[in-house]
């Protein structure tokens, strides 16, 4: 298992390398830059700005030099929020968008599987059926929408939760069901369908013959069996909410690190692209390890290392 | 849940206003209120407490004055800082942190007396602080944007592009209150631009001792009304009343809270809940499908803004290669009935290339919708270049809802009119600003606002054909000609003159098509009072109250 | 009557000895459908789900030829009216027919939705397939390959494809399958690193099945059911992320409005006119609503699990 941390890990780096190294030249070759604007400024001031920033250089130059800084977690100055560098944007909005986001995860991961396991027990039975309604209902209407519900009914109509802003618990609330919803819904629908298969399975048929009770039986076998896709689901997932959603935290106000995602890309604000994808490429790549590792141990059986073919 | 996809595939709604820029708003008009309100002697006002809730929209990308270039950053600045003078009530620059101002006969050379004022940290405010600010500006290391508007000082753009020395820049501090400054050309228009953030006075010593001194409340350091007393970056920002103000007397607001919501329908839901005192313009917008509603509640206060919404041609590409097809197609727009239908919130039709606030010829230089003209010039357009059929002709704009619709009803307008299919494009902002500048177009739209209250803003950017921002490739030797000497002349009146004809020659040879002026709009609780919203969409909060 | 059957050696042959056959599937591919889809016939529900998805396209492409409004033509004296006899799902905000731009939103969005679908459900099959089922370096650099995909801002790709190609259905199902078959191979391998180890492989396995044979035919319909699940999340995805592309500029050209982008227009609209959030929103939803009850039918009629 160490030999195949150790070599699991190289790879991570090599990803995040071919990560900085796609993300930085695919971002310089799409038109417009930072100082593109409707009122554009004269070249001599254009000229100034870019040796300011150092994007004047030759862009291997400019890559070699980011490399450096990387590794060293210097992230920049950001272009667009001129007083800031990038680690104190990252520093300031991602702990509010995991808190947000370990909220919603939790939400998501109790109410999936509940609503999926209750689904299966019950299959093609009404339970089923309302269960599923409900899932696809929030596979399908997206997140904004959502949001916009309850910020209408919650919040204004009913006025038992704030509208928007980023102060206390309650202003928490109906941005973390808004972000769960779809995948709460997700989670439930790959409980169920591998809740039935495994319900399916002999040796459950032989727990129920054995007389144990339904809750022993799907708590002790059949859960953990079914939960494989949605740990698979769930490294990306995770590594995905924590660093923030743009609508969400656009709707309610929520001063996250989501927004910079997309609009350091609308801005051509260079450094905080790459700061925010290299964060984002780390989290990701330690999550989908941590996927595979929880594999084993969800199943012993599950071989990773040299398992190919025999 | 992937970032990418699943993020931002949601994203539209909310991506309408992100993506576009600052590609303009569209709100409008019924008649400025909050404007024009007299703040001083309401006694029994006290009562009330004087703290002001508003929405920044979103996080202020500085509170430097050297720096700032937006309508956010620009908020906080000039109620954090004083120029030399301030637009006061009436919209008219009044001396403020200069005394008095004494202007040469050949009006090149300004020298301002200052008066007795203190930094928020104590520190006397003195001249050697405005000359430090403006060189600062202009020199190239500190990679401010805006600093062309700096330029009508002597030597100023020589310095800023680095062909000449800071110090031989026009302004000087003669003493500690008196400051010289010396001009390019007689600018008619200088007094109003010294209003203008990016010529705001910077404490010296605090600038020079810690260049991160703009990023956070505690080292904050203005001379304005306010002073920042907590930013909490990207959530809220709490300014309060500076009792080292010259002018604190005046100042009747003890706080204000901004908080930072970018979304406008969660902006709105706050003010009509009661969190918030204002929600629009000029630091967001009010959502346009809640502007019918609104107007119908008689809350709405919509105020004229000096900018213009205009479609460019490309006129170096058929068939706009012809100036009558141009015509053509300008004519034959019903903007009536956008205004009416679509923006809804009072804008004018634009008949010419100036707002009305700087108006050189009043009525325009050609009638709305004037679909006979039209047809026949079309006609004539097309039997000149020896066309039986238009080639295949594509609108573009950039991704925003506004835009959008205008485009549709437009295309729709040319092709019940004209009988003309065109086709829409829509992009990216920033892709489409490059093939814009690039003249990667046909027909495309862009707004443009103007600085100060000088109609030279609305024509200068077609002098050139290679000026950074013409991008219709239309040049004429006589326009040139009269905004060169316009720049020369002395006399405002024949300045006006000169313009005029100048306008008037852009609006001959057509390579824009106006569509209309711009509007602010907004909805603010009847008790607060005194917020002063210029013709630029500047606001200001020095003399509002709550009553 | 007990031994009127007289067992001579001509009623007996030897059989052959022949390993390849005794992996023979007994029940050839062709029955193995017709089988799912005879158990798919008596589910009801699945059913009527088929039949609802059925006239809904068969809608799309007819009422658009039919209906006398188009979904271009602006009037804007009757904007943003209420469903009524004239325009039964009302006017958006430029006085179009929302009936009509409903229906002719169904063709881009289903076009769209169900082309991204295939085109992930086939590569992620493949990829996850492949990396589950040889694990070690194999999985290793295709799983890498996928992260790194995965990881590159979307957006900076979009913007790039946007520049490079021309706007229309085909770009926009290439932007979406992109990165979009990420998900499906992930889930597959997971799957498949699971049965691997199980018996029936290792079976299968000593019984001579090569690797094609193995991944194809045994592993891949055992992970159907997840397979299906993430189908169902791929389709309602398409159809927003192809709004959110339009609104880029990389999908098709004003004035024709797909599904999503109608929601999103109308979703700022939800308290002053709410029918021009609502029929699309109801659209996605009911027909996401068939094609998952669909799915789950058509998993429980080919789960090898559940055939009795």
């Amino acid at each position: 298992m160490i030999r195949y941390l150790g070599k699991r890990i190289l790879f991570m780096i090599i990803s995040l390398f071919l990560i900085i190294t796609v993300t930085f030249f695919l971002m310089h070759s799409i038109p417009g830059g930072p100082f593109t604007s409707e009122k554009n400024v004269p070249d001599e001031i254009k000229k100034s700005l870019e040796a300011y920033y150092g994007i004047d250089k030759p862009i291997g130059e400019q890559y070699v030099d980011y490399l450096k800084r990387v590794i060293t977690w210097d992230l920049g100055p950001s272009f667009s929020e001129k007083s800031s560098t990038v680690n104190d944007v990252i520093n300031r909005g991602f702990p509010v968008s995991a808190h947000l986001g370990l909220q919603a995860i939790a939400i998501a991961i109790t109410g999936g599987i509940t609503l999926g396991v209750i689904a299966a027990l019950r299959h093609n039975k009404w339970q089923d059926y309302s269960a599923m309604v409900i899932a696809v209902l929030g596979l399908s209407v997206p997140s904004f929408i959502l949001a916009a519900f309850y910020q209408y009914f919650f919040a204004i109509k009913w006025g038992l939760f704030p509208i928007a802003k980023w102060e206390t618990f309650e202003h928490t609330v109906l941005p973390s069901f808004a972000l769960s919803a779809l995948p709460m819904a997700f989670i439930a629908r790959l409980t169920r369908s591998n809740m039935i298969e495994v319900l399916a399975q002999d040796y459950i048929k032989t727990a129920k013959a054995k007389g144990l009770n339904t809750i022993v039986i799907t708590v002790k076998h059949a859960v953990r069996n079914a939960l494989l896709p949605v740990i698979t689901y769930l490294g990306p997932l995770t590594a995905g909410i924590l660093t923030g959603t743009f609508v969400i935290e656009r709707i309610f106000g929520v001063p996250g690190l989501g927004r910079e995602f997309v609009l350091s890309i609308t801005n051509r604000d260079y450094t905080v692209i790459m700061g925010t994808t290299v964060f984002y490429s780390i989290i990701l790549i330690v999550m989908v390890l941590l996927v595979d590792i929880a594999y084993t141990i969800v199943d012993p059986r599950i071989k990773l290392s040299d398992a190919g073919k025999e | 849940m992937k970032k990418n996809v699943f993020v931002l595939m949601s994203s539209l709604v909310v991506l309408g206003t992100a993506l576009a820029g600052c590609g303009g708003g569209q709100q409008a008009a019924e008649k400025p209120a909050a404007g024009g309100e007299q703040p001083a002697a309401t006694p029994a006002a006290e009562a009330k407490p004087q703290v002001l809730k508003l929405n920044l929209h979103s996080e202020p990308p500085t509170a430097d004055p050297g720096l700032a270039e937006d309508t956010t950053s620009g908020a906080i600045v000039r109620a954090t800082f004083d120029g030399l003078t301030r637009t006061d009530e009436s919209g008219h620059p009044a001396n403020s942190a200069a005394e008095s101002v004494e202007v040469s006969d050949d009006l090149m050379t300004y020298t301002f007396k200052l008066r007795d004022a203190k930094w928020s940290n104590g520190d006397p405010v003195t001249a050697k602080d405005f000359e430090f600010a403006w060189k600062r500006v202009l020199d190239p290391k500190t990679a401010a944007n805006y600093a062309y508007q700096l330029y009508y000082i002597k030597n100023a753009e020589k310095a800023n592009k680095g062909e000449a020395k800071l110090d031989d820049v026009g302004v000087k501090a003669l003493d500690d209150k008196t400051l010289q400054v010396t001009l390019e050309n007689p600018t008619p228009f200088f007094l109003e631009l010294t209003s203008f953030y990016t010529y705001y006075p910077v404490n010296q010593k605090v600038v020079t001792a810690d260049p991160k001194w703009a990023a956070e409340a505690k080292t904050h350091v203005g001379n304005g009304p306010f002073k920042m007393e907590s930013w909490e970056h990207k959530n809220k920002l709490v300014l309060v009343k500076n009792e080292n103000y010259w002018d604190k007397d005046v100042v009747k607001l003890e706080k204000i809270e901004f908080s930072m919501v970018e979304d406008e329908n969660t902006e709105l839901s706050m003010y009509e809940n009661g969190e918030i005192d204002w929600a629009g313009a000029p630091l967001s917008a009010l959502p346009t499908d809640a502007i019918p509603a609104l107007k119908d509640s008689g809350k709405m206060t919509t105020q004229p803004i000096a900018g213009t919404y205009w479609y460019k041609f490309n006129v170096e590409k058929a068939p706009f290669n012809n100036v009558k097809i141009r015509k053509a197609f300008t004519y034959s727009i019903d903007r009536q009935s956008l205004i009416d239908n679509i923006l809804q919130t009072g804008q004018l039709p634009a008949t010419g290339a100036v707002p009305p606030s700087m108006e050189l010829k009043s009525g325009g230089y050609f009638k709305d919708n004037d679909l006979e003209t039209a047809k026949k010039l079309l006609e004539e357009g097309m039997k000149e270049e020896g066309l039986t059929k238009l080639p295949p002709i594509t609108l573009s704009y950039n991704t925003s809802e506004g835009h959008k619709k205008i485009a549709e009803a437009i295309q729709d307008q040319w092709k019940k009119n004209l009988g003309i299919e065109v086709k829409l494009e829509n992009k990216e902002w920033k892709v489409y600003l490059e093939d814009l500048h690039e003249g990667n177009f046909q027909i495309g739209r862009m707004g443009w606002l103007g600085d100060f209250n000088d109609p030279i803003n609305f024509l200068e950017l077609y002098k050139d054909k290679e000026g950074g921002n013409n991008d219709t490739n239309w040049e004429n030797p006589k326009f040139k000609e009269l905004l060169n000497q316009s720049a020369l002349e002395k006399d405002p009146e024949k300045r006006k003159k000169i313009l005029a004809d100048a306008e008037a020659i852009l609006m001959e040879d057509m390579p824009i098509a106006p569509i209309y002026f711009y509007t602010n709009s907004w909805v603010k609780k009847d008790e607060v009072k005194g917020v002063k919203v210029d013709g630029l969409g500047h606001v200001d909060y020095k003399w509002a109250y709550v009553e | 009557m007990q031994n009127n059957i007289q067992l001579t050696k001509e009623l007996f042959e030897p059989i052959s000895v022949d390993l390849r056959q005794a992996e023979e599937i007994k029940r050839p591919s062709l029955s193995f459908w017709a089988d799912a889809w005879r158990r798919l016939k008596m589910n009801k529900v699945a059913m009527a789900s088929l039949i609802f998805i059925i006239v809904l396209l068969l809608c799309a492409i007819f009422i658009p030829i039919l209906s006398s409004n188009d979904y271009f033509t602006t009037d804007l004296a009757g904007k943003n009216k209420k469903p009524s006899a004239e325009h039964w799902f009302g006017t958006d905000d430029l006085g179009r027919d929302m009936f009509v731009r409903v229906w002719y939103g169904a063709r881009i969005s289903l076009e769209v939705g169900i082309a991204a679908a295939i085109v992930d459900l086939i590569i992620g099959i493949i990829w996850g397939g492949i990396a589950g089922f040889y694990g070690g370096k194999v999985d290793e650099v295709m799983m890498r390959i996928a992260d790194i995909l995965f990881a590159v801002p979307y957006l900076l790709v979009v913007i790039l494809l946007m520049v490079v190609m021309p706007p229309g259905v085909g770009t926009i199902i290439i932007a979406l399958t992109i990165t979009g078959w990420i998900g499906m191979a992930r889930i597959v391998r997971g799957q498949i690193l699971q049965l691997k180890s199980q018996e029936f492989v290792l079976a299968a396995r000593s019984l001579g099945a090569d690797s094609k044979r193995l991944i194809f035919k045994h592993l891949i319909p055992n992970t159907l059911g997840p397979i299906i699940v993430t189908l169902s999340l791929t389709i309602p995805s398409a159809i927003f992320a192809e709004s959110f592309l339009s609104f880029i500029g990389l999908g098709v050209a004003a004035p024709i409005a797909s599904w999503g982008t109608m929601s999103n227009e109308g979703l700022p609209a939800m308290k002053y006119y709410p029918w021009r959030l609502m029929f699309p929103a109801i659209f996605i939803s009911i027909t996401m609503l068939a094609f998952n009850l669909l799915g789950d039918g058509i998993r429980d009629a080919v789960d090898p699990r559940l055939r009795k």
